[in-house]
């Protein structure tokens, strides 16, 4: 049963933040969900091997050659705050 | 009735090793890995997540990462599929970070330790392969926190034991002895002062006899073996003193601080993690084949522990000096070019722990860097044998030899450096230092026999250090026992 103070919590480790409606809706839309995940569970997929992938293509690689990388402006293009060539953030640790 | 103190306590610690690969290019995309460089000149729209990309996985990685799960006697996973790690936090521009959680690469292995009686086995429970985060550098002038992503998308391996460990001295052999392995695969660096290998401690202490387990902590933040022991000597002191005041432990992440020297709580924001791991939609699945990882075990070096056994059967080392020249690879290969030139390993032996290790030392340079074949080097041992030249003249050749790349024979021709053994020779300079001492021959003659060193001295002045002290003094005395 999804209650209200999960989906806050899940908001929170997403920094969503809801409206108290979107809460609301978002609850019961989420209990929708693991109800129909729970219909899944029923089937018999004893004859089916297990994937981690929906694609039917394995082994793409790329050889260890290096390629140019973006110059430090660039990378900083987008950045709201910069300070001697790094992303300048809120303070993580005082 | 047994009092509290009588309790016997027993130390239980699992270690977590993050080894960074030394490819040239980072796991998902074909940025630069390398160390030192300005901040964010490393950096494309893949690692930095940019939306739209796509990350490609780097096919060396792959095979470094099989290289240590063989070293490691662990089986190798034949399917390889990445999971996203969900959290929060500025090191990390994608908000995951692609790691492998339910199918780690490697599992089940293990390596062998030394005992002060034999040796033991510390089980690996895992090894898996993810991507490094950023750095973050925390400016507390600016009150912010500032952030390179050069580091981000660098290969990483975990390397979880068992918790086979049972004091911080075997979780400091262990260290070691894995750093050694890692080294001889030359996959990485091993620098932990650069990073490139880190490692974080679980510990808990239980009463003796207890089978399962208590509450752990996690301790990070050390940045050598050494801290690692004692952050670990710190942290068990604390569990027991816990206990022994009747109180519990909490399960929780610990910093090791390196200037007060004891570990503390990391604030608890910083734990709340939730990690909602998934499989990886962006990497499809990788098959390793059974051939595959075969064709790589042939690439796989004499490990330290075989190498170490051979050094001391083959050319009959004892157990220290063959230990020492183990601990570097080049070293140890060195060793061996020269012994197929020069059949006296033992002398080699000690030139390479001895003269040639304090340049190294010195120079604070590697045997592959220094200008010396083991051509010259054994050139230059065979002269002090054959009493071309002294030990101590023998050592500042070699100092020349590498300053210039030139051979000993050169050097000794151009400075004139061979030993006078030409008796005549000799035999005129004892003349002239007799003739110029009588005093010091008169109290030779009356028995002080300690007053001849002073003789030989003179003489090895006079000849420039280039006469054989010993020869010397035999012919001093023969001189005077004439007289």
């Amino acid at each position: 049963m999804i209650t209200k103070k999960d989906v806050e919590y899940i908001a929170g480790l997403a920094r969503i933040h809801l409206q108290d409606q979107e809460i609301e809706k978002l609850t019961g839309n989420l209990e929708d969900i693991l109800g129909y995940i729970e219909k899944l569970e029923k089937l018999d997929v004893s004859q089916v091997e297990p994937t981690s992938h929906a694609l039917p293509v394995q082994n793409v690689f790329r050889d260890d050659v290096v390629r140019p990388s973006l110059s430090q402006s660039d990378a900083l293009k987008n950045a709201p705050q910069q300070h001697n060539g790094a992303f300048k953030v809120p303070q993580v640790i005082e | 009735m047994t009092t509290q103190t009588e309790k016997k306590f027993e130390t239980v610690i699992g270690l977590e090793v993050h080894l960074q690969f030394k490819t040239r290019t980072k796991i998902f995309c074909g940025c630069a890995n390398e160390f030192g460089n300005q901040p964010n000149t490393q950096t494309c729209p893949i690692c930095l997540g940019l939306p739209g990309t796509l990350p490609v996985f780097n096919r060396t990685a792959l095979e470094y990462a099989i290289k240590v799960a063989l070293a490691l006697n662990a089986k190798v996973s034949s399917t390889i599929k990445f999971d996203r790690k969900n959290y929060y936090y500025p090191d990390l521009p994608k908000g995951y970070q692609i790691s492998q959680f339910d199918k780690p690469i490697a599992r089940d292995g293990f390596i062998m330790i030394p005992t002060a009686s034999s040796e033991k086995r510390i089980g690996i429970h895992r090894a898996h392969l993810e991507e490094d985060a950023g750095k973050i550098i925390h400016d507390s002038d600016i009150k912010a926190s500032l952030v390179d992503y050069n580091r981000t998308g660098t290969p990483l391996m975990e390397i979880v034991t068992e918790p086979d460990l049972r004091s911080p001295q075997e979780a400091y052999d262990y260290l070691t002895t894995l750093k050694l392995i890692l080294k001889y695969l030359d996959v990485s660096d091993c620098d932990m002062e650069k990073g490139s290998l880190r490692c974080d401690a679980n510990i808990s202490v239980r009463e003796v006899g207890e089978t399962i387990l208590r509450t752990k902590t996690e301790l990070k933040n050390m940045n050598s073996f050494k801290a690692v022991k004692i952050a670990l000597e710190f942290e068990e002191a604390r569990h027991r003193a816990v206990y022994l005041a009747g109180e519990t432990i909490t399960q929780e992440t610990r910093l090791w601080n390196e200037i007060k020297q004891m570990t503390v709580t990391m604030r608890s924001k910083e734990q709340a993690h939730d990690y909602r791991y998934f499989p990886e939609p962006d990497l499809v699945p990788f098959i390793v084949s059974t051939e595959q990882i075969d064709e790589i075990r042939q690439t796989l070096p004499e490990f330290p522990e075989a190498k170490l056994n051979r050094l001391k059967n083959q050319y009959g080392l004892n157990d220290y000096d063959a230990n020492v020249l183990v601990q570097e690879k080049a070293i140890a290969n060195f060793f061996e070019d020269c012994c197929k030139i020069y059949q006296e390993p033992k002398k080699i032996c000690n030139w390479l722990t001895g003269a040639i290790a304090a340049e190294i030392n010195s120079r604070n340079n590697d045997i592959v860097q220094l200008k010396i074949s083991p051509q010259n080097l054994t050139a230059l041992i065979a002269k002090v044998e054959n009493g071309v030249v002294s030990n101590l003249v023998a050592k500042d050749i070699l100092t020349m030899m590498i300053d210039s790349g030139q051979s000993a024979d050169i050097i000794i021709a151009e400075k004139g450096l061979a030993q006078v053994s030409d008796d005549s020779a000799l035999e005129k300079v004892i003349d002239e230092i007799l003739a110029a001492n009588p005093g010091v021959v008169a109290q030779i003659k009356e028995g002080k026999d300690s007053a001849k060193g002073f003789l030989v001295g003179q003489a090895m002045k006079k000849t420039q250090g280039k006469a054989n002290p010993k020869k010397l003094g035999e012919m001093i005395t023969r001189r005077l026992l004439n007289a």
